[in-house]
């Protein structure tokens, strides 16, 4: 843990500290951050395990009694997708709703882990496992959200040249905004078209990626100052005026933060789940 | 914070979810829903199937039930006629009967009476005769005075 000399954390020391990744590897290319990609697996492995399971009871039950709860719950999930994707994309796609449903679930699952207690997991792994650091949120770290949203991007490069055919594809990048009936015209202006073009088209899973980090890494932060406030102080300083007022902000503070975060992690994993809908039905639209 | 391998990974594992959800969770999720919301529809259309037929089988009944009053009214009815005509048909009888009994009294009565009556003449002509005789001290010749004696008898009689 990083500490000053006096034995004390100060409050960058405790804030850098909660920031670093638990990484594998030269600090170059060939790192890999064991906990983003462990808690990434492992909220992958809860979503795709109790839906799996909601999904086979489902098919079971098919001809007997009632929906269990968390089925319900999975089915009114999958409704929710559902009716989102066919409000925006009137295509066919066998693609893209289990898409977006993978997409809403697991960013969720992502954020969520941010309402955990910031110092509960590290101090879990510090003092249980001997870890050095960890870090608990995996939408906090770019490698994921540029992960998906890269994903995301190959994805829709490929029904773009799958739907549209190369010729299609690259039409669309450099026949439009800028277009003239007449062909010098137009191949003057198809340059031009290009650079607009691919800038908006790379800047979506750039937007994607970014949006999610920023949104987390900050709600994290505001966790982190919200920690920092009672930092440093012993059970003799709780017990006196000023540590029973810090403990008192400290609470307060985090709990209002933590249900507003509510709101932001359900807001963020909708926003990513919906640009994606929308940015893989333009790949399937024809001009 | 840099990228690095994390990212490649990462796209793996998204992959892979995705293609899990694709093939295992998806379908098999809407499946079950699309095969229940079925089920619903079937059975709220033979809820209003079989609430038709009530409505039905209702009218049928009330249809039934008008029916069987009348009929029932009829043979009512039917019934009440027969009870009169076959009072009226003894009582008929009866006041025929009633009728022969009293002429068969009265014939027999008045022929009775008559005989009586014969018989009454007829002493008392004897009576007369004897009476007769007695007054004229001597046999009054019944033969003789038959004639007369006859008259008398019939005033008698008559009167």
């Amino acid at each position: 843990m990083a500490t000053s000399e006096h034995g004390e954390q100060t409050a960058t020391g405790y804030i850098v500290h909660h920031l670093q990744n638990l990484s594998f590897g030269d600090g170059g290319f060939w790192t890999v951050h064991l906990d983003s990609l462990f808690f990434s697996i492992l909220l992958a492995g809860l979503f795709g395990g109790s839906f799996y399971a909601a999904a086979r009871n489902a098919a079971r039950q098919r001809e007997a009694g009632l929906p269990s709860r968390f089925q319900s719950f999975v089915e009114l999930v999958v409704e929710f997708v559902d009716s989102q994707v066919k409000e925006t994309f009137r295509g066919e796609s066998r693609l893209i709703a289990p898409l977006a449903l993978t997409i809403f679930c697991w960013v969720f699952l992502f954020n969520a882990m941010d309402v955990v207690p910031v110092d509960l997991l590290p101090a879990i792994g510090e003092n249980v496992l001997g870890l050095h650091a960890l870090k608990v949120v995996p939408s906090t770290d770019l490698n994921i959200t540029f992960g998906m949203s890269l994903t995301v991007f190959l994805l829709c490069i490929y029904f773009s040249i799958k739907i549209k055919g190369l010729g299609g594809f690259v039409a669309e990048l450099t026949l439009q905004p800028f277009s003239s009936p007449s062909k010098p015209v137009q191949a003057l202006l198809m340059p031009i078209n290009f650079l607009l073009e691919s800038i908006t088209f790379l800047a979506r899973p750039v937007s994607l990626a970014l949006r999610l980090y920023g949104n987390l890494y900050a709600g994290e932060m505001i966790f982190l100052l919200i920690a920092v406030m009672t930092l440093n102080l012993g059970l003799a300083d709780l017990a006196s005026f000023g540590g029973i007022l810090a403990g008192i902000a400290q609470f307060i503070a985090g709990l209002v933060w933590a249900l507003f975060h509510l709101l932001v992690i359900t807001l963020q994993a909708f926003i990513f789940m919906m640009l994606t809908i929308v940015y893989m039905s333009m790949a399937h639209e024809h001009h | 914070m840099n990228i690095n391998l994390t990212l490649v990974i990462q796209m793996v594992v998204f992959a892979l979810l995705i293609w899990f959800t694709m093939r295992f969770v998806w379908p098999l999720v809407l499946g079950a829903m699309h095969e229940r919301e079925k089920r619903i529809a079937d059975g709220l259309a033979a809820g209003d199937r079989g609430q038709r037929l009530l409505v039905n089988a209702q009218d049928q009944i009330e249809k039934m039930l008008i029916e069987a009053k009348d009929r029932a009214r009829q043979i009512e009815d039917q019934a009440a006629r027969r009870s009169n005509e076959a009072i009226d048909a003894a009582k008929q009888l009866a006041q025929a009967e009633g009728a022969r009994i009293v002429s068969a009294a009265r014939d027999e009565a008045a022929s009775e009476a008559n005989r009586a009556r014969d018989q009454l003449r007829k002493e008392f002509g004897s009576m007369v005769v004897v009476g007769a005789s007695r007054l004229l001290e001597r046999e009054v010749d019944a033969k003789t005075h038959a004639q007369l004696l006859d008259k008398l008898a019939d005033e008698v009689a008559r009167g």
